[in-house]
């Protein structure tokens, strides 16, 4: 798609003065850069201000939080945003996704993809970004990923809640012949001090659609704020506590099939043979048919009940080809040794003179270390699954999904129709954690509607077919030296860390005309952009050559580099008889930040007294998604086995938007990332993952999960995300107190395969 | 052949061998248990059969002797349940799929022991999975439930 490359250069030599543009408020309202997606959904009634506001003449308030909650808080969180411009309560609005638009675009995402550290804010550095953020619109995709949701709302959002209640004031005040400025707003009311009437926005609302915003609107400051920096009540926790049907297998329409898939476990082979004579005899069953696509090939069965579309899957006789990687976990293990020793290497660091640095260094002085993690599984509660109708050609699908434009985009092509005749009902997701950025089962589910001569089909992957077709963490190896100076400190660190390349394998997937990618930075995400200052200071990405399909799994890239690189600083800390911390202190001071999250998490963590016999500390810092976090766990030894008794974590994301969610936030990526270093791994035999279900693909469970305690600061220079930065920290943490305690330096995960967990 | 779901009777016509969650989400259309992994290994389907917390997943339907209820019928007026508010009050659920199933372990847990100890509450809900890492929360809400009822 040689359209993208050009539209890139074309934003390059362009972008600074369309962006400067861009930060002046309103902008967003006047130069409309899409359409609102809302103009074709009113009710009888309604009246919609821009894509985020939709305001009913009996004072029904919906705000649009336009993305996936897959339970990080999002919907509510994005609606405080505009509730607190629009000046309107939380517990009186609405929250609706909304529809696909690319009004929804997700500019941030791209501006962080720059090859730039968060922590480089050099003109070069904000120019890409400020480019790739030009692109971003211009391609206009709304995804839900990289934990950009709040970054990317915050300006906008409130600039959409303040240009509606202007427009408000404008019509109270022409309605009263008085200044708009003199009104006053609250709750969802305009009242007008000297004459002490009232107006619901309700009642003024369409009158305030004929009204422009104002040029300038002053958002509000810091101090003025009635919604935001508080803990709000989730919108979406009635509904969870009740067992509402809010989720994608939830789905319910008149006339409605129950399907299931099963696709060849030898990924990306061919189906070969297809028999499917004794299923289609199965009671309830209404059609089984081949899916072949560009991202798997397989079979489903439409049938009148889920159940009843499992057993007759189970009667399919299909033949599979294989696949076109390496079967064994061996040969896959060697394949990435091989690659560390190659020559193709991107650099994402490259400080100093690495090679003169170690050219001379005495043995005794140097430290050496290979680290490996295995290919890893979301494993979401709900398993994956969409809904789809086709009918006069029109398709609706309704899916719990991350990337809304991209399945609308790619399911209408999947049958055969123009884009914007495909509409997507984005649900609540029983999990994401990245999975749900791909679309595979949208596709599927639009491929199968076209067989159901116009009746809906609900398609639900059976837990089977959820981890056996997953789109995988990669697995990932690294080899990596430093040299120690004589005061402990590393003057020279050398990391080469070698993976099936994401982008390399996301992007063909659905846009197969693509040219190969060059350099894939998330490979070294994690571990190339650390503020450590470190004179000679080297780290290299190589892509390896494995085609088992990979994707977004919860913090990419630094799920593995956060690993490899805090564990080796640890290892390094413990050759060189330095405190972690200290030498994190050490290496880190020129970022106040870094330094400020190490200090609170070592206060809060009682950092350095001692500990009874049989208990261990273990220390990470991970700056992610613009959010700086240090992370402290102690484990105990029960009885040779260890149980993880608390965690500790300090985060610093600049600003705290929501402190209750976003602490919840920082838990959920902690347990996250131990569940996966405790027991989690996906391990191929004969081309075929190994691993089916939670029997053998074990997450963390209650009796495993320690205290979590999390402290928040507010100090850094730009705002970061909460969704992922909780991750790559714990695990390191986890490893290294596992050192700590009993001696072992275990470099690969899971950790189980080495010690026992209780 | 009839079941008796949240004091409903329903006639059914169906294979024994079908699960009861399937039952009660495709044919009578009771959504609160939901699908995770149809073997008994997440909880995410849990339900009472006679008071008792049970897999739906995995109870073929012909199996059910007793009256079944799910989520939605854990209050008879509708109202939440003091399990319910007190995941409110913690502000429990994250994606929230599992959690009807781990609020029918803990009303099941609380109507047993009503003042669990942590490991009494590790015991009883390490069978219910989630993902999204909310056991911290759910064991202070069980905590909450248990203050609340008892000192009621």
């Amino acid at each position: 798609m040689g359209i993208i490359g050009k539209i890139a250069r074309r934003t390059f030599l362009v972008g600074t003065a369309l962006v400067a543009g861009g930060l002046a408020v309103g902008y967003y309202f006047y130069r409309k850069p899409y359409p609102n997606p809302l103009d074709d959904e009113l009710a009888e009634g309604e009246t919609t201000f821009n894509p985020y506001v939709k305001i009913a003449p009996d004072n029904t308030i919906t705000l649009i939080a336009p993305r996936a909650e897959m339970g990080q808080g999002v919907a509510t969180t994005l609606a405080a945003i505009v509730a607190e411009e629009l000046d309107v309560r939380l517990d009186q609005v609405i929250v609706e996704h909304g529809p696909a638009g690319h009004a929804y675009v997700n500019t941030t995402m791209l501006e962080e993809g720059v090859p730039f550290p968060h922590f480089d804010e050099s003109t070069m550095a904000e120019t890409m970004r400020a480019g790739m953020g030009v692109l971003g619109k211009l391609l206009g995709v709304q995804a839900t990923g990289g934990s950009t949701s709040v970054v990317d709302g915050y300006y906008r959002m409130r600039q959409a809640g303040a240009a509606a209640r202007e427009v408000l004031k404008l019509a109270a005040a022409k309605r009263l012949g008085v200044e708009a400025g003199s009104l006053w707003t609250a709750d969802g009311v305009i009242t007008d001090p000297a004459s002490g009437k009232t107006f619901t926005y309700g009642e003024l609302a369409q009158e305030a659609a004929a009204f422009a915003p104002p040029a300038e609107i002053r958002l509000r400051e810091r101090a003025e704020w009635k919604i935001l920096g508080k803990p709000q009540k989730r919108v979406d926790m009635h509904a969870k506590v009740t067992g509402a049907p809010i989720f994608g297998i939830d789905v319910r329409l008149p006339d409605m099939l129950f399907a299931t898939l099963r696709m060849n476990p030898y990924r990306g082979g061919a189906i070969v043979g297809f028999d499917a004579a004794e299923a289609e005899k199965m009671p309830g069953v209404v059609k089984v048919l081949k899916v072949e696509t560009g991202i798997a090939n397989g079979f489903a069965v439409i049938a009148d009940n889920t159940w009843r579309a499992f057993q007759a899957a189970d009667a399919v006789k299909a033949e599979w080809g294989k696949g076109s990687y390496p079967p064994n976990d061996a040969d896959i293990r060697k394949v990435l040794e091989d690659a560390l020793r190659g020559s193709d290497i991107s650099y994402g660091r490259n400080d100093g003179n690495v090679e003169t640095a170690f050219a001379d260094a005495p043995r005794e002085r140097i430290v050496e270390a290979d680290y490996s993690v295995p290919y890893l599984a979301h494993a979401t509660m709900e398993p994956m699954n969409a809904t789809a109708q086709l009918k006069d050609g029109r398709l609706d699908i309704w899916a719990p999904n991350q990337a809304p434009t991209l399945v609308r985009q790619l399911a209408a092509a999947a049958v055969g129709i123009e884009t914007e005749n495909c509409f997507v009902h984005t649900t609540y997701l029983g999990g994401g954690f990245g999975r749900r950025a791909d679309v595979d089962y949208a596709i599927y589910a639009a491929i199968l509607a076209k067989a159901a001569d116009g009746r809906p089909v609900q398609v639900i992957w059976t837990r089977e077919e959820d981890i056996g077709q997953d789109m995988y963490r990669p697995a990932a190896a690294g080899r990596f030296r430093a040299r120690l100076g004589d005061d402990g400190l590393p003057v020279a660190v050398d990391m080469r860390i070698a993976a099936p390349s994401i982008m390399g394998s996301v992007l063909p997937r659905y846009f197969p005309s693509l040219p190969p990618m060059g350099p894939d930075k998330t490979i070294t995400d994690g571990s190339a952009n650390q503020p450590y200052a470190i004179a000679n200071y080297r780290v290299g990405g190589i892509k390896a050559p494995i085609s088992i399909p990979v994707g977004f799994w919860r913090s990419v890239g630094n799920s593995f580099n956060g690993f490899f690189h805090e564990s080796f600083m640890d290892e390094i800390a413990v050759a060189g008889k330095l405190d972690p911390l200290e030498m994190r202190r050490r290496l880190m001071a020129d970022h106040p930040t870094a330094v400020n999250v190490i200090d609170k998490v070592g206060a809060m963590s009682r950092w350095g007294e001692k500990l009874p016999a049989g208990k261990a500390k273990g220390f990470a810092f991970t700056l992610s998604f613009g959010t700086w976090v240090a992370e402290v766990v102690q484990v105990e030894d029960i009885g040779g086995k260890i149980r993880i008794e608390k965690v500790w974590c300090a985060a610093d994301p600049g600003q705290v938007i929501d402190p209750g969610i976003f602490t919840a936030q920082m838990m959920s990526g902690i347990v996250y990332g131990l569940s996966s270093a405790i027991g989690e791994a996906i391990t191929f035999a004969d081309g075929a993952a190994q691993q089916s279900n939670f029997h053998n693909y074990g997450p963390m469970r209650m009796s495993q999960c320690p205290a979590i305690e999390v402290g928040l600061l507010e100090t850094a220079n730009r705002m970061g995300g909460a969704g992922e930065p909780g991750t790559p920290p714990s695990i390191p943490a986890l490893a290294n107190a596992v050192h700590a305690l009993t001696g072992k330096r275990v470099r690969t995960m899971p950790l189980l395969k080495e010690v026992e967990f209780l | 052949m009839k079941l008796i779901v949240n004091g409903a009777e329903h006639e059914l016509n169906v294979e024994p061998e079908m699960p009861l969650l399937w039952v009660l989400r495709d044919e009578l259309d009771i959504r609160g248990p939901k699908f995770g992994c149809g073997m008994a290994q997440c909880g995410a389907c849990t339900v009472f059969i006679d008071g008792e917390p049970m897999r739906s997943c995995s109870v073929p339907v012909g199996d059910v002797a007793g009256v079944v209820t799910t989520i939605e019928g854990l209050t008879p007026d509708g109202r939440l349940h003091p399990v319910q508010q007190a995941w409110i009050d913690e502000q429990v659920a994250q994606c929230g799929y599992c959690q009807a199933g781990q609020i029918m372990s803990a009303v099941a847990l609380l109507e047993a022991n009503p003042n669990p100890t942590d490991e009494d509450i590790d015991n009883a809900m390490s069978g219910n999975l989630c993902r999204c890492g909310t056991y911290p929360r759910i064991r202070a809400a069980i905590k909450r439930a248990a203050n609340t009822t008892t000192g009621a």
